[in-house]
């Protein structure tokens, strides 16, 4: 039966020597989706792209990309993929460029000749089409090689680090293209760093480190799970603060004010009844979301635990 | 157009965009008019000379020596070309990164491979009639002698640098750019040595030195090539009498060439499987 996810990968690997770069790598991706893959430096991200995209061979493992086996030519044809050293064939011009890879996905010239300005102007490098690429800036190779990536309408595209190289226009414009690709039903593959714009565009994430996915994120309930309470109370007691660990951990006061950390928003009302119930008079509750970046650290740890 | 000539294409564009095909041309332009005034030269010398005590048998060993001298010159800068050529050009996209976007495609990573060598072999083509044909154009019109066997000859020249790209294309395929130049050169000096031990093994009738020749040119064929392209030009008389430095004493068989041919299918096939097979 063929394998419906747009990636499925089972406990991928990959050795180099003595090092293991990529510890065993098991995801599913579905199609139409933005999937973030996050991870600190040296976590086997770039590595597991490269697998993916047959650049290179895993050690063991199975895998499948749009339901073939990785390597298939005919997956291939519908695949999108911008690296991360953008570093293209800079003697040729932006149309050029574009006209030669077109032509390597196969593409006729008819299509190709809509389609390369289309893109241009998307990445707005209408104007700058004739220019060798040795001469454009790097957020302009970037976004070039982000035309290129979408040539042929692909079905997922493979964007990694896809804004390290922008300025904050360029940075907005590439999360407008991920939206308009998710309105396209087009799945999209997201490496990067920049926690906050995986926050705004992803639907789910995957949290690798050493190699494994060790943790799965959904970003849509991202507002159910864990978040903390700072409350500004009079009246507590090492009693109440035993209590209130029923509800969440980490509970720390400071004179009139506490924090604690709790598993999601629903809890806050039982605290406060509890509080009110033990005769603490409360004052205020202020709830705070963790965001992704704090999600980050608590998942894969701080640097000195890489 | 199928991938293989997608890629042949733009390693000729970028050949010409890089402006190694101008860079050739002048040089060569320069090569062929220093030849050709040198030619000039000596042949007015010879001219001036009582035209009854210079037969013209002797002059065109002159001329056959000159014209050799010059495709000599000529097959070593074709030789340089190939090397030069085929030695970054994969290792180079491997190192710069360029050959991921390009192998990501529905495409064969052997179709790169083959384009390369296409598309290199194209331009020694060219550079090749541009050079050769330079040299018998410029002896042909100031003297009016032409060697016996000069398609063949010229042929075997093009075989030679042919071989040097393809084993360049190889070492390229896994070492960098240095290391495959090193590689390259080594294996073209070794050649070049082997021809000769050959050769003088020949004259003083040493067939273990004829034998390490054997095995140098099964090694690697390109200098191999050269000597029967030397065989197949040089006039008769020089042949005979064995007294051309350009001429040769233990000359390739044909199954050499054959063997030449062999050896770079399968360097391109060793090439092929190499660049397919490595993690990019």
């Amino acid at each position: 039966m063929p394998d419906s996810h747009a990636l499925s990968t089972k406990e991928l690997r990959k050795v180099f020597g003595d090092t293991v770069a990529v510890k065993g790598l098991t995801l599913q991706v579905e199609p139409g989706e933005v999937f973030g893959f996050l991870g600190p430096n040296g976590a086997g991200k770039t590595t597991s792209i490269k697998m993916l995209l047959g650049l290179i061979a895993p050690t063991s493992g199975t895998a499948t990309l749009l339901g073939s086996p990785l390597g298939d030519r005919q997956a291939r044809a519908h695949i999108g993929f911008l690296p991360e050293h953008f570093r293209f064939h800079d003697w040729l011009s932006a149309n050029e460029f574009l006209t030669l890879h077109g032509q390597l996905y196969g593409m006729e010239a008819s299509r190709l000749a809509r389609r390369i300005p289309e893109l241009l102007d998307m990445v707005g490098l209408l104007q700058f089409q004739k220019k060798q690429l040795r001469t454009y800036s790097k957020g302009m190779l970037q976004r070039i090689g982000l035309a290129q990536s979408l040539l042929n309408d692909p079905s997922l595209v493979f964007l990694d680090e896809p804004t390290s190289g922008l300025d904050p226009v360029g940075r907005r414009l590439v999360r407008d293209i991920i939206h308009e690709l998710r309105r396209k039903g087009t799945g999209v593959f997201l490496n990067s760093h920049l926690l906050s714009e995986i926050e705004v565009t992803c639907d789910r994430v995957a949290f690798i480190k050493h190699g494994e996915v060790i943790r799965v994120l959904e970003l849509k309930k991202l507002e159910d799970i864990k978040a903390s309470v700072t409350i500004r109370a009079v009246g507590l007691t090492a009693d109440i603060l035993t209590g209130l660990c029923q509800w969440g951990q980490d509970v720390r006061a400071d004179g009139d004010h506490l924090s604690m950390a709790v598993p999601n928003e629903a809890v806050l009302p039982e605290i406060n009844r509890y509080l009110v119930s033990q005769g603490v008079e409360v004052f205020a509750m202020t709830p705070q979301r963790l965001s992704l970046e704090e999600i980050f650290i608590q998942v894969v740890g701080t640097d000195s635990e890489l | 157009m199928s991938p293989k000539w997608i890629i042949a294409r733009l390693t000729f564009r970028e050949a010409t965009r890089r402006r190694i095909v101008l860079t050739a041309l002048v040089l060569g332009m320069g090569f062929l008019i220093i030849y050709s005034i040198g030619f000039h030269l000596i042949n007015n010398q010879v001219s001036t000379v009582n035209r009854d005590a210079v037969s013209q048998v002797s002059r065109n060993e002159g001329f056959n020596f000159l014209f050799l001298a010059g495709l000599y010159a000529v097959a070593f800068l074709s030789v340089a070309m190939g090397a030069l050529l085929g030695v970054d050009t994969l290792a180079g996209e491997i190192s710069s990164g360029t050959v991921q976007t390009v192998v990501t495609k529905p495409i064969q990573r052997g179709d790169v491979v083959v384009g390369k060598w296409l598309g290199y072999a194209s331009l020694l083509g060219l550079y090749l009639i541009m050079m050769a044909g330079g040299i018998i154009a410029s002896v042909w019109l100031q003297s009016r002698y032409a060697a016996q066997h000069m398609l063949q000859g010229v042929g075997l020249i093009y075989f030679e640098s042919l071989i040097i790209m393809t084993i360049a294309l190889l070492c390229s395929s896994r070492l960098s750019a240095l290391a495959a130049g090193g590689v390259v050169f080594g294996l073209y000096g070794l050649s070049f040595i082997g021809g000769w031990v050959e050769q003088l093994g020949s004259i003083l009738h040493s067939s273990t030195a004829v034998d390490v020749g054997i095995v140098t040119s099964l090694i690697i064929p390109s200098e191999a090539m050269w000597r029967r392209a030397a065989y197949e030009m040089q006039s008769p008389l020089s042949g005979l009498l064995n007294m051309s430095p350009f001429g040769t004493t233990s000359v390739p068989s044909a199954l050499m060439i054959v063997y030449a041919g062999v050896y770079v299918v399968a360097a391109l096939i060793l090439t092929m499987r190499i660049f397919t097979q490595r993690d990019l």
